[in-house]
């Protein structure tokens, strides 16, 4: 403690430090053990069972592959978004500013309901797809809708301040220089952005993987076909298997932590490119 | 920079628009696919709310709001959010300060390990407290022996809402007050203040907007959170539903007006969480200009 008092001067490290470690432990660290504690009791063989069922094999399959695919077209449009609202002026930005954060602060199981209700076959836009043989609530496409919704803002707002921080001179120079406007976009402005756009992608992603809320009344859950993962570990809850559960959550909390751990990298590395470009 | 264009205003000009602004047509599609998005993904579901819930009329609204159930399941939201929104602001505080004011090795993994719930899939946020305190679980023998219930009761919801609203203030102040520094808090206490009022007179004031943007967050979040929740409540309806479970049983149950009724209340506090946000970054960009033209006179 004594060489913490160097750098500061002021009061309150010990208690505000001692209550935020004992908070942490209690609300965060031990429950979490628990998954941990739970998963090594099962013996390899009950986990691999429970990880490597069909069922729950199919559902990897959706979960990460919509996730990854929702996360690539949020980076697509949130791009445009971002780029919109920082150069451009038009008729009721200040709304869509406001309600980019939408999903962030909808309640998931009202995005959900709502959702389902709008993309049923009978629902405003869904009667109007179904002619067009296209079907969304209820299939593996509704599990994608749902995963685009609530993704858009973590690209959005991780690439707005950073594309907002890019000076005018920058591109300038570069049409200075003979660049076209679509090769000043291509290796002046996206460059610039990459860092931010990845991690918006991963963020986007890491939210879609867990997603529950917003997903299971419009997915349909038919098993092998439209279940999430989230779903498997809620099933195998209902049916009083714990150990199933616990094992298929912490292949989902391993993924978690390695995600966490890429997501802090490409923040650093946002802030660094950033450092530089100021 | 501004000597250039005021010599030469026009080139200025003509090389601005020729070098840095997009054809008229591709500013257009650009402004159209965000607007046609922002219909389709965001402003048409929340309109849908509000005209589904209100599709049998004001009357079947205000039946569904007032039913003894729905009252139920807004007084457990209110209460829960009353309880995880104060401990959460409490410890907020408590570690913002410790990491932004103090230097300690460690900080950046402290700060990660703060994070984590908003990492964890809200299923597994409602899958710990099972582990905890369920039948099978470390402590359900122990529970189940001295007659206390905190799964599929009140006490585990409010654990499963504190666990996914952890975050928020935290997150909220720590780069806030990293960015305000130590000197005034320091000057203070050089001139005699005590370890409380220096916070009550020099800190709080510079972080009130930030604070309340965290607060504001936490609520939304501890007022909607639906995996977590489902998880842990055991769906006891009247008892153990919060409104968005409230919302899942009357959907599940095709009462599609009533479930809309309720989640519109929710609708209306996201607008509202929004509203707020809003004003506080408008808050917060007036607070940061005056300090910039302050140190300026």
């Amino acid at each position: 403690m004594a060489s913490v008092r160097r750098f500061s001067a002021l009061p309150g490290f010990r208690l505000a430090m001692g209550y935020t470690l004992v908070y942490l432990t209690l609300i965060v660290l031990i429950p979490l053990s628990s998954v941990g504690a739970k998963a090594f009791t099962l013996g390899w063989d009950a986990f691999w069972a429970a990880v490597s069922s069909p069922r729950v094999v199919a559902s990897y399959q959706l979960s990460f592959g919509a996730s990854l695919l929702a996360a690539g077209i949020n980076v697509v449009f949130g791009l445009v978004f971002a780029w919109v609202l920082v150069r451009y002026r038009f008729p009721g930005k200040g709304l869509v500013d406001a309600l980019v954060d939408l999903p962030f602060a909808l309640p998931t199981a009202v995005a959900g309901i709502a959702l389902a209700t709008i993309y049923a076959e009978n629902g405003p836009v869904g009667s109007l797809l179904k002619p067009h043989g296209i079907e969304i609530a209820y299939t593996p496409n509704g599990v994608l809708l749902a995963l685009v919704f609530i993704g858009l803002p973590f690209v959005v707002r991780t690439v707005q301040p950073v594309l907002a921080d890019l000076e005018q001179e920058v591109e300038e120079a570069a049409a200075g220089l003979g660049a076209s406007r679509w090769q000043t976009f291509l290796k002046v402005i996206l460059p610039h952005v990459t860092p931010a756009l990845l991690t918006g992608f991963a963020l986007a992603f890491a939210r879609a993987v867990g997603e529950y809320g917003s997903v299971i009344f419009i997915a349909g859950n038919v098993p092998m076909v439209s279940e999430i993962t989230p779903l498997m570990i809620i099933t195998k809850l209902e049916q009083y298997d714990y150990a199933g559960a616990t094992a298929v959550a912490s292949v989902m909390l391993v993924l978690s932590f390695v995600l966490l751990l890429v997501i802090n990298v490409l923040q650093g590395w946002t802030l660094n490119r950033n450092g530089k470009g100021a | 920079m501004s000597a250039t264009v005021s010599l030469q205003p026009g080139t200025a000009e003509r090389y601005e628009t020729a070098a840095t602004r997009e054809p008229l047509w591709i500013k257009v599609v650009l402004i159209g696919v965000a607007l046609a998005f922002f219909a389709v993904f965001l402003l048409l579901p929340l309109a849908s709310v509000f005209a589904e819930a209100l599709k049998k009329g004001w009357g079947a609204y205000l039946a569904a709001l007032t039913h003894e159930d729905a009252w139920a399941a807004i007084k457990l939201t209110l209460l829960t959010a009353a309880i995880a929104v104060p401990l959460n602001l409490v410890f907020g505080v408590a570690a913002a300060w410790a990491i932004a004011k103090f230097r300690f090795p460690g900080k950046q993994f402290l700060i990660t390990l703060i994070d984590l719930p908003f990492s964890v899939s809200p299923v597994i946020s409602g899958l710990i407290y099972v582990l905890i305190f369920g039948a099978q679980g470390w402590f359900g023998p122990w529970l189940a022996e001295h007659d206390v219930k905190i799964l599929f009761a009140v006490p585990g919801i409010v654990l499963a809402t504190v666990f996914v609203t952890f975050p928020f203030v935290a997150r909220e102040l720590i780069p806030l007050m990293e960015a305000q520094g130590t000197e005034e808090e320091e000057a203070a206490v050089v001139l005699g203040a005590s370890g409380w009022q220096t916070f009550r007179h020099t800190t709080l004031p510079n972080i009130k907007w930030g604070l309340l943007y965290g607060v504001i967050l936490c609520n939304a979040r501890a007022m909607g959170e639906f995996g977590a929740v489902s998880v842990v409540s055991g769906h006891i309806r009247g008892q153990t539903n919060t409104m968005p479970l409230h919302v899942e049983i009357l959907y599940n149950e095709y009462n599609y007006a009533a479930a809309f009724a309720v989640a519109s209340l929710l609708a209306l506090l996201a607008l509202v969480t929004l509203g707020l946000k809003a004003l506080v970054e408008r808050q917060t960009r007036r607070q940061h200009q005056e300090s910039i033209s302050g140190e300026h006179s």
